[in-house]
Parts: structure tokens; C-alpha cells; sequence
């Protein structure tokens, strides 16, 4: 019986499965690549909002504490978006004519809420809380970047589970002084990194990583 | 309509091919199912928005809930209740711990009424005969036809409310007479609690309110009476009761109860003694008893005989009340008739129960007095066409009346009729006027609570679909449409009404107002014990001759889920299976196997019930433990205009009410029909046991004696495995041990811990035809198991969450790790990576684990997403759920404790069934602790795991029931 395939197929079939196997690795890698664009994860994207609220010029020019603002962050799980009265508290003195503050003035007189784009938007079966992880001394840089360097906001993560766990399972190098948790400019000092695991235990942090700490 | 074998309704097309699939085919479709699954796990996260307050309201905090005190009536009766609150709309009740009358309990109803505040088929406007209206058009009606009574002093006008008990409405409507002296005020309540006043009024002269102290009584005797579940005072009444069921606990001991009923009712099943006895034969054996008793009233009058082994249970009954004496205590029941209440009061008077075991209060309704009869006094003015104008406040009298009293066509004559109601319901649809009715979680008003303290309303939210108070339609009547709820009642109650002085409350009378408000009753303002003297002698219409036992008689009951009906609409209480019977979506007539042997029934079997030219048909169910020859159906059923939920669910037992008093009816006749039913029972779903709970030990009972002898010897531990037979290391808790205990002793199957974790956890409801196909989603079940024989058997309730097992089998079979176990001890179930394989649940040997065959959850409709808990989330379809041990609120008090610095306190975190459990059955902690209630609960001999032999380390553990009964009556 005669060779049913030439020789030479041996080479082209080699090619192919190193191909196909290439490809699928291509895609694979693909697929990744997307999951972490800012695409889908949103990081890095500024959104429009109904007011050009300017995080650089509140915190950073003008320096005022994120609790103005964020009243419940020290309390609850949510850090909370301000009441128009707050806005108002100021800008009934301030650019009180400035037409780029109409929809606040607008929603002042009629009642109505402002409708802000969200920014920092978890996935429904995943719950976090602000102020445990206050009181235990992660900064609002450390989630959130440097907001008094944003004109407009952005997210700054990518808050991917992974990004989460990343410090669940070794919180130390992201703690600070809990009375620097608001302050924009802190830097860690050179030896921070020694005394990590002290602040870890000295604060009586568990490093949860159990599903149900954040999914329920 | 059968159901298809591959379990889909007919309709559903759940096969994804129609012939036998290719191999070709096969690899198309698997090709196409791997692209697609891959895509959907690429879908962006879509832009939300955030719409904050305008001027944030002050305490509230943007997710963290808020708690405010309330007040559920039903029946006139108030239950002091906590509403939680998240963002402004209520979303669970809880108990008011600081209520004198509840101290914190609930019941399944009260649990639920959370549902009905969302219920989409809520009437939302007014309407004049069937069109849309408006209320200014109401008002314009309401005073022409107001304004042609004047002249005859209101002659024309008649009130017809529910039982009601606020003293501020009542004001208003004595107000109301005042300015039509000519004018009368009806009630209509199916349950209303008449033949207890009647009984009292022939007992003692006056209808006066008995409160009973069960956490005093020694021995009880439940007369036709389930106070531990239904009725005033009930979930007070479950706690004290249970508050002395327990062996070896400090205090007084344990105490004894003893029922005599027709049918099994929860206070039944947890009585250590229980002579089942045909309602109409119940006077006959108070009789019996009192004369034993040698009670003075009834000297003379022995009843008739009962049968010997009777006589001898009744004369060991007798002995053991003489014996508790002061201590003894008989409780009649609200549906018995009113010489058995009569005949309590006098056996009580004898045993010198009053001012220890109970007391008597004036009768808690108010204006009982200013009111002129109930039901049959209206219609008789009706046809004698003295009404012209008829205002039904609440209740739907076209549904729950007796027919025979023809309601429905002779309020015809009534010139116009006016009907304030939640939903367009029977009786709206025959009014020219029907008003929305606010709920009461929309709405002030204040009521009595069992003891008579005055437990306030507040509304939690503004009416979701304008719906307006019965105050403010006795305003409107009164000429005064502007005076809002609120400015009534708190008019009444700073001293603003009856009597104001200078128009204007004191600050004193503000503070107490507020403060009434704020703690939801009236410090102090129980009614007081009142001296009343029982008569010489009791005229009771008691024959001497046994009654003809041969006779079927049929007793009429409220439906343990729809009450009286009002909650027909509502899917948890539909679908919540009835103690006993665990029928859901359903109603039954209840019968004992020998009385359906005797009128050639089977279960399923459709009977006619026929009594003097009436009758109604009806499916039988067969209950072992009723009396011979009574037959019960509940009311509540077959509503035909309750809403989408609840229309044409089970069967209308009016035509065949008595048109008088009384509960019961007898000589009915009962015919086959021929036709079959088929019910929606959940009592052999989710079996752990095949059939065998006592062999296996799934439910362990002993006796006080054998507890004195040898405690351990009723939990009976002998087949629990050692502690180091595992192949899986130990697990180390260093922080807490989350655990569970739940004392069969106490657990009176009330239900309540089942609505309260399907409105903590948001959990859907299912359908009747799935429940039939067993997919019902109740995270945590009350199992019932019957023992003995058929006539004279016992009966146990077991609840059963989630085990939380440390060798737990779900985790070991799951391929995605969906199921894990947690450092506390939790076995956690994470809905984000489950695939739906069900292996879990296949072999959860405790069968507590719930599959969404279908996306079960309603997340269109937008007054029912209102409802969800925003600390849980709602399931889809293709995940596995199960008891989380309430997870989410085990993690508020942790990040609260780690806020404060400190370790979690004990009872901190109660879950909802605990925190619902009227009988402080189920109670919940840390294992860590030596000293928490949990750890203590589990230190007592009775403790026990389910299938420990299987080695699960369940962490879910029952107290074995230990009953007291009497050694003189055998059989015990």
C-alpha cells in the first residue's frame, strides 16, 4: 500500500499545531489584556458629570477635608455623595452666578437631585465598607489615587478582585498613621516597610480573605 | 393539569432539542455554547448613577439602616413592633424589645405584613363605581350626602369598622355620633373575640379581658384555645410558656399543659396531654371539669358522661388543678363557644387563679359601649331601609360574611356606600365609593396591645399609592378634611382632644407624646387588674344528655397564613406551609382518618359539604389527632378579588357560616364528588430521615422523669462519632465559633422564623407548581413529624437551617470551590462562582440547600424592589442558596466591635429567625465563649446533633424536648 501523505506533511503539521497552539495562547492573552483595559475596568476614565466638580481644586487648591464632603465615611459602608445643601453651604456666597454651577442652583430650587455618574461602581454581590478600612488606617489615596490631582474624577483602580486581594493578604505596606488616613501627600517613611507587620498586629487587623468577608 | 416528567410545566419548552441530537448537531451546540460562555463573561459593567439627597435628612446615614417604633393590629389587638428603615424605606419588622406586652417577639403574620405594603396590587386611587376619581370629588359626595341627614340627626348614616381598640379613633367617632346623635357605629371582625366577652359577660356581668400569666402557671388547660399562636397576646404567651419548659433551668420548674380540641393547633401539639374532642362537645367537657372541680357555679350540674377513659383523663386532669391550685390556670379559646369561657372563668374563680395566673382588664376595645351590635343589627336597619348612607372602614364584610346573612345584595338598598380598604377587594366592587386604604406602615394610629398598653403608629414611609387613614375619613365627616392623620392623634394625645384646655399641649404633654412615639407605647398605660365577682350560679345552656356523636360536625378556623383573608394576597404567606399539614397555596377540609375511612374519602378526594340547603366543596386532606367526626376548614380561602396573588387560591367556606355566634356547625352531610385535587404539600420534601426521624434519632423526646433519672439518656449521644475519627484536620477558630442551638422543647412551630428570614434574605417565592415539584426556597423549614396512632399521636416541630457542618459534605463535591468553608466556622456559599451543578445539594445529607430552577426573584416590579434587603444579594437563576447564618449581620457588628476595639458581645448578632422566635427557641452565638447563651444552651445534656453518626460536626445542635406529663394518665 502506498503512502497515503507525502513526507513534506509531516513539517506542515508540525506548523500547524504550533500555530494553533500560538493562537490560542494569543487569545488567552487577548482576553486578559481587554479584561484589564481600562475598557471594561473603567480605570483610568473620566467621566462626564452634570457639574465639572473639580476634586484638584476643592482638596488640592483649596485644601478641604474629604469629611467635609464624604460625612459618613468614618461611620458607615458607604463614604456618601454630599446633598445639594452642601454644595449650597458655600456656593450660595461663592460663584454664586457662575452658569457652570446652574444644575446646583437648579437642583437647590426644585428639589431635585443632581444625577452624578458613578466613578467607584462594585459589582452588586460584593459589599465593602468605608469605615472599617478608615479606622484601621488605609488611606483614601490608597484606593482612590491622588484626588487632589484630578480636575475631573477617575478611578483610579482597576478594582479587580485580585487588586482587593493584593492587600487582604498583606495589608502592612498599605497602612498609615490613622491620623494621616485623609491627608493626600503622605509618603511612607523609608522604614515603613520594617514595621508593617507591627502596625498589623498593634491594630488588630485579620487578614480576611474568606469569601464571605466581601460576597453574601 | 399533570405535570410533565420532565418537571417543567406544560409551555416550557426545557429541552434545547426536539429529536435526539447528532453527533454533529452535538458538537454545533457545544461549540456555540463554549463561544457563548466565554462572551457573557466579557460584558462591561454598565454606568450607574448616584442621586443623593437635595438636604440630607438628619440621623440618617447613608447605609446604615434605621429602626423606628410601630405598632401591627390585627384584630383591634396592637404588637409592639421595630420597623428597620434603609434609606428611607422599611424593608424588615422586628420585635420592640421594649414593649411590655410583645418584649420583643413577632409572628409570621406580622412578619409579612412588609410584603403587603409593597404589593403591587394595592389599590392606588379612588374610585366611584369602578372609575377613577379623586378624593376632593370624595369629599363633595360624602358631605351632600352628610349634608341630607342633618335634618334627621344622621338617622341615615351608619359606620361599619373592624374591631377597633385606638382610643383616639374611637374619640373621633364618638365626635362623629355626637354630631349625628341619630347615626350608629357597627363592627365586623371574623375573629372578633365575641363569645370570650359573652362569656364573661355571663360569668362576671361585665365582657370584661382576661390576661393570662403563663410564666406563673403551674398547670394549664387549653380549652379549644391555641394561645400560643393565634390571637391577643399569643407571642407573649409563647415566651412565658416557654420560660418554664425548661428541665433543669432555676425557677419554678417545669410547668404542665394539657389541651382538649377538636383539632391539632400548635398549643395542641406542644401540650404534654391532648384529648382530642369535638367542638361541639367542648362546653359539655368544661362542664365535666368544673364539676369535678366541685366549681360552686355549677353545683349540682355534672355534664354528661364522655366515656370512661375520658372521664378518667378528665378526673386526672381535675386532681392535678386541684393540686396547682392558685397556680392552675384554664385558658379558653377565642373561637370556643361562650359557656366554655364562662365555665373557665369559674374554674379559674374556684382554683383562685385570678390575680396570680391571670387577671381581668376592662375590655380592650374601646367604645364597645357607643356601638349598637354588629353585623345583623345593620342589616336589619338596611331592610328596613333606615340607611342611606353606609361608611365601611376597613375589613371586607362582602368576603368573610356568613352568606346566609345575605350581605352582599341587601346593603343593595343603601343609597351610597363608601369603602376604605388596601386593595379593590369583594366588597369595594359592590360600594359606589372605594378609597385606598393607607397601610399601616404608611400611616399614624395607635391601639392596645393584649395587656392593654397603648402602642403607637408611625409611618415609615409616605403612602406609596395615596391611601388615607380611617381618621382622615371620619375628618372628612366631621366637616374637617384638612386635619391630617397625625394632627389627630397627636391632638389626642397631648391632651389637644377630648378635652382641650387652652388649645395648645403643655411642653410636658409634647415630651410624653414624643417620647410615646419614639419607645411605640404609652409608658404605664396597661390596663389595670380589675375586681370582678363571678356570679352564684351560671346560667349555661349545657345539655345533660351526650349530643348525638354521630353527627359531622365542621369547625371553622382563621387560616394560619391569610388570617380572616387579608393576607390572601400575600405570596410568603401562601406559600409558607401550614403547620400540620404543610399545605401551601391551599386550603383543606381537615379531617381524622377513621371519620374519612367512615365517609369513603381519601386525601385529595373533593367532598361537598352540605349543611341546611348550603353547601361548598372542598378538598380533603387527612390529619391524624382530630376528633372523631369534626371536620375543620379555615376561613381566608378562595378569594376571587384579593389580587394576582391570591385570587381563586383554595376555597370559600362562607356558605356554610353560621349566620349567628359559634364557630361551628354540625349534621352537615359529606358526599364524594368524584373529583381529585392536587395539593402543593412540602411535608415529604427535603426528607432526611426515609421515613424513620425516631429510629434515627432525627427528633429525641424524653420525659421529666427520665431527665430527673438519667439526663443524658434522652439525647442519647451513644452513636456520635469520637472527636478524632476524621481524615480532615481540625478546623482552628481562633477569633469566633458561629454556632447555632435550637430547643425542640420550646419550638411551638409557630412559622415565624420562616417569614423572618425570607424578608431578611431576600428570598423569592416560587409557585404553587413548583412547590409541588419541591423547589420551594425557605432557607430554614419546620419539619413535622407524627408518632403514635392515628387517633391519639404526638407531635414534634423541628426547624432546620443550615447544620454550618465542619466536615460539611457540600464542600467536598463542589468542582468550582462554590462552597467553602470559613474561618469562623461558616460554610459559605458564594453565589458569583457557583455553575449550578447541584452536586452540593445531592449531598447535603440535611437537604437544606435551595436551587434557583428559574430566576425566581422579581426585580421588575417597582414596588417589590423596594423591598429587598440591600445587605443581600438577590439570587439569579442557575445558583445554589442556603441559610448564611445571617451573615451580613455578623459582619455589621464585627466591623462595629472592630470599630469600638472590642471582641463581639454576646447576643450582639441574633439572626432573623432567632430574633423572630416568639418562644426564644432558637438562639445563636459564639462557641469560643464559654459564657455566651449559646455555649451554655450546648453544654445541657439534652444537646444533639442531627445524623451525627455521619460525622458532619454539625454546628447546628437541638436541645432534646423533654415533656412533663402526668403519671396518672397512661399512655403519657
Amino acid at each position: 500500500m502506498p503512502q497515503v501523505f507525502h513526507p513534506s506533511t509531516n513539517t506542515f503539521s508540525r506548523v500547524s499545531i504550533l500555530t494553533l497552539v500560538v493562537l490560542l495562547l494569543a487569545a488567552a492573552w487577548i482576553v486578559g489584556a481587554v479584561n484589564r483595559s481600562p475598557y471594561v475596568t473603567h480605570a483610568g476614565v473620566v467621566r462626564v458629570q452634570p457639574v465639572p466638580f473639580s476634586h484638584k481644586h476643592h482638596v488640592g487648591a483649596l485644601g478641604i477635608d474629604c469629611r467635609y464632603c464624604h460625612v459618613s465615611v468614618e461611620d458607615s459602608a458607604s463614604a456618601g455623595i454630599p446633598p445639594t445643601k452642601t454644595c449650597m453651604n458655600c456656593h450660595s456666597q461663592i460663584f454664586a452666578d457662575s452658569p457652570m454651577l446652574e444644575p446646583v442652583r437648579e437642583s437647590f430650587r426644585t428639589d431635585r437631585s443632581i444625577e452624578w455618574t458613578r466613578v467607584h461602581d462594585l459589582p452588586d454581590f460584593t459589599y465593602f465598607d468605608h469605615s472599617i478600612h478608615v479606622r484601621k488606617g488605609v488611606g483614601c489615596v490608597t484606593c482612590h489615587g491622588r484626588v487632589d490631582d484630578m480636575p475631573l474624577t477617575w478611578r483610579e483602580s482597576t478594582l479587580h478582585m485580585d487588586w482587593c486581594l493584593d492587600c487582604h493578604r498583606n495589608p502592612g505596606p498599605h497602612l498609615r498613621p490613622v491620623s494621616r488616613v485623609f491627608d493626600m501627600t503622605w509618603e511612607p517613611p523609608p522604614d515603613h516597610a520594617a514595621h508593617a507587620e507591627d502596625l498589623v498586629r498593634d491594630r488588630g487587623i485579620e487578614k480576611r480573605t474568606d469569601c464571605w468577608t466581601c460576597h453574601r | 393539569m399533570t405535570p410533565r416528567e420532565d418537571g417543567f410545566e406544560p409551555g416550557i419548552d426545557a429541552s434545547p432539542w426536539d429529536d435526539e441530537p447528532s453527533r454533529r448537531r452535538f458538537l454545533k451546540l457545544m461549540g456555540a455554547s463554549i463561544a457563548l460562555a466565554g462572551m457573557s463573561g466579557c460584558t462591561r459593567q454598565p454606568l450607574e448613577k448616584i442621586v443623593p439627597y437635595v438636604r440630607a435628612p438628619e440621623d440618617l446615614v447613608p447605609g446604615k439602616p434605621l429602626f423606628f417604633a410601630s405598632s401591627r393590629v390585627l384584630g383591634g389587638t396592637a404588637l409592639g413592633v421595630l420597623v428597620e428603615s434603609h434609606m428611607g424605606r422599611p424593608t424588615k419588622i422586628e420585635g420592640n424589645p421594649e414593649h411590655p406586652s410583645s418584649l420583643g417577639s413577632t409572628d409570621a403574620l406580622a412578619q409579612a405584613s412588609i410584603l403587603d405594603l409593597y404589593d403591587p396590587d394595592r389599590s392606588q386611587v379612588v374610585t366611584q363605581a369602578g372609575q377613577i376619581a379623586t378624593w376632593p370629588a370624595l369629599l363633595g359626595a360624602l358631605s351632600a350626602a352628610l349634608a341630607e341627614e342633618n335634618a334627621s340627626r344622621g338617622a341615615g348614616i351608619r359606620i361599619l369598622t373592624e374591631t377597633i381598640t385606638s382610643p383616639s379613633l374611637a374619640a373621633r367617632i364618638r365626635a362623629l355620633l355626637a354630631k349625628y346623635p341619630e347615626a350608629r357605629w357597627h363592627s365586623w371582625e371574623p375573629f372578633a373575640r365575641e363569645s370570650a366577652a359573652a362569656g364573661a359577660r355571663m360569668a362576671h356581668g361585665e365582657p370584661l379581658n382576661t390576661v393570662y400569666r403563663l410564666d406563673r402557671a403551674d398547670v394549664i388547660l387549653a380549652l379549644d384555645s391555641d394561645f400560643l399562636h393565634a390571637g391577643a397576646g399569643s407571642v407573649r404567651y409563647a415566651r412565658d410558656f416557654a420560660s418554664r419548659r425548661r428541665p433543669g433551668a432555676e425557677g419554678r420548674g417545669m410547668n404542665r399543659l394539657y389541651s382538649i380540641e377538636s383539632a391539632y393547633t400548635l398549643t395542641g401539639a406542644a401540650a404534654d396531654h391532648r384529648l382530642a374532642v369535638r367542638a361541639s362537645e367542648m362546653d359539655a367537657c368544661a362542664l365535666r371539669l368544673a364539676s369535678e372541680l366541685d366549681v360552686a357555679a355549677v353545683r349540682g350540674r355534672a355534664g354528661p358522661s364522655l366515656g370512661p377513659e375520658r372521664d378518667r383523663w378528665m378526673r386526672a386532669l381535675a386532681g392535678d388543678l386541684r393540686r396547682a391550685g392558685a397556680n392552675g390556670l384554664v385558658v379558653a379559646g377565642d373561637d370556643a363557644p361562650a359557656a366554655v369561657h364562662a365555665l373557665a372563668h369559674a374554674i379559674n374563680g374556684a382554683l383562685g387563679a385570678a390575680g396570680g395566673t391571670m387577671y381581668l382588664t376592662d375590655p380592650l376595645e374601646a367604645g364597645a359601649a357607643d356601638r349598637a351590635g354588629s353585623l345583623g343589627a345593620l342589616l336589619e336597619d338596611v331592610d328596613a331601609g333606615k340607611v342611606r348612607l353606609l361608611v365601611i372602614l376597613g375589613g371586607n364584610p362582602v368576603y368573610s360574611a356568613p352568606e346566609r346573612l345575605d350581605f352582599a345584595s341587601r346593603i343593595a338598598k343603601v343609597k351610597v356606600r363608601v369603602h376604605l380598604s388596601l386593595h379593590a377587594d369583594e366588597t369595594s366592587r359592590l360600594c359606589h365609593w372605594h378609597i385606598p386604604e393607607a397601610h399601616w406602615l404608611e400611616s399614624w394610629g395607635d391601639a392596645r396591645a393584649h395587656d392593654g398598653t397603648i402602642s403607637m403608629i408611625q409611618p415609615l414611609i409616605a403612602p406609596l399609592y395615596n391611601g388615607r387613614s380611617a381618621h382622615e375619613v371620619i375628618s372628612a365627616m366631621l366637616g374637617e378634611p384638612a386635619r391630617t392623620t397625625h394632627d389627630v392623634v397627636r391632638a389626642h394625645w397631648t391632651g389637644g382632644a377630648p378635652a382641650a384646655k387652652d388649645g395648645k399641649p403643655s411642653a410636658g404633654a409634647e415630651e410624653a407624646w414624643l417620647r410615646s412615639v419614639h419607645d411605640g407605647f404609652v409608658a404605664g398605660s396597661a390596663l389595670p387588674p380589675r375586681e370582678a365577682r363571678l356570679r352564684e350560679a351560671l346560667e349555661i345552656p349545657v345539655p345533660q344528655e351526650p349530643r348525638d356523636s354521630g353527627a359531622i360536625e365542621v369547625v371553622f378556623r382563621p387560616d394560619p397564613s391569610t388570617w380572616d383573608g387579608r393576607f390572601a394576597n400575600n405570596a410568603w404567606l401562601q406559600e409558607l406551609p401550614r403547620p400540620f399539614t404543610k399545605i401551601t397555596w391551599d386550603g383543606a377540609a381537615l379531617m381524622a382518618p377513621a371519620t374519612a375511612a367512615a365517609l369513603g374519602l381519601e386525601a385529595g378526594d373533593v367532598a361537598r359539604i352540605a349543611h341546611e340547603g348550603r353547601s361548598i366543596e372542598a378538598p380533603v386532606w387527612i390529619l391524624p389527632g382530630q376528633a372523631q367526626g369534626s371536620i375543620t376548614v379555615h376561613r381566608g380561602q378562595g378569594r376571587t378579588l384579593a389580587g394576582r396573588v391570591g385570587n381563586g387560591v383554595g376555597f370559600r367556606v362562607s356558605p356554610i357560616l353560621p349566620a349567628g355566634p359559634g364557630s361551628h356547625i354540625t349534621g352537615v352531610e359529606v358526599t364524594r364528588t368524584g373529583a381529585r385535587h392536587e395539593f402543593a404539600a412540602t411535608q415529604l420534601h427535603h426528607d432526611i430521615a426515609g421515613g424513620h426521624a425516631r429510629e434515627r434519632g432525627i427528633v429525641r423526646e424524653g420525659t421529666l422523669d427520665d431527665f430527673r433519672k438519667s439526663p443524658e439518656s434522652i439525647a442519647d449521644r451513644g452513636h456520635a462519632p469520637p472527636a478524632d475519627l476524621t481524615l480532615y484536620p481540625a478546623w482552628k477558630n481562633e477569633g469566633h465559633a458561629w454556632g447555632m442551638s435550637i430547643d425542640l422543647g420550646s419550638c411551638t412551630g409557630c412559622n415565624a422564623c420562616m417569614v423572618a428570614c425570607q424578608a431578611e434574605n431576600n428570598i423569592p417565592v416560587v409557585g404553587k407548581e413548583e412547590v409541588a415539584r419541591g423547589r420551594e426556597m425557605h432557607w430554614i423549614r419546620v419539619d413535622t413529624y407524627f408518632t403514635g396512632a392515628p387517633e391519639a399521636d404526638s407531635v414534634a416541630h423541628q426547624p432546620v437551617p443550615c447544620m454550618h457542618c465542619e466536615t460539611a459534605p457540600c464542600e467536598v463535591v463542589c468542582p468550582v470551590n462554590a462552597t467553602v468553608h470559613g474561618p469562623e466556622g461558616l460554610n459559605e456559599m458564594v453565589y458569583n462562582r457557583c455553575v449550578g451543578t447541584r452536586y452540593c445539594s445531592n449531598n447535603c445529607p440535611y437537604k437544606v440547600r435551595r436551587f434557583n430552577f428559574f430566576r425566581y426573584a422579581d426585580l421588575e416590579t417597582p414596588s417589590l424592589r423596594l423591598l429587598h434587603n440591600p445587605d443581600v444579594t438577590v439570587r439569579t437563576r442557575g445558583v445554589m442558596e442556603k441559610c448564611t447564618y445571617c451573615v451580613q449581620r455578623i459582619s455589621a457588628a464585627r466591623i462595629q466591635a472592630k470599630k469600638d476595639g472590642r471582641r463581639i458581645r454576646d447576643g450582639e448578632v441574633t439572626t432573623a429567625c432567632e430574633a423572630a422566635c416568639p418562644s426564644r427557641a432558637i438562639v445563636f452565638g459564639d462557641l469560643n465563649d464559654p459564657a455566651s447563651r449559646v455555649s451554655r444552651m450546648k453544654a445541657s445534656p439534652l444537646d444533639y446533633g442531627l445524623l451525627e453518626e455521619l460525622n458532619t460536626r454539625p454546628r447546628t445542635t437541638y436541645l432534646a424536648r423533654v415533656r412533663n406529663p402526668n403519671p396518672e394518665i397512661r399512655g403519657a
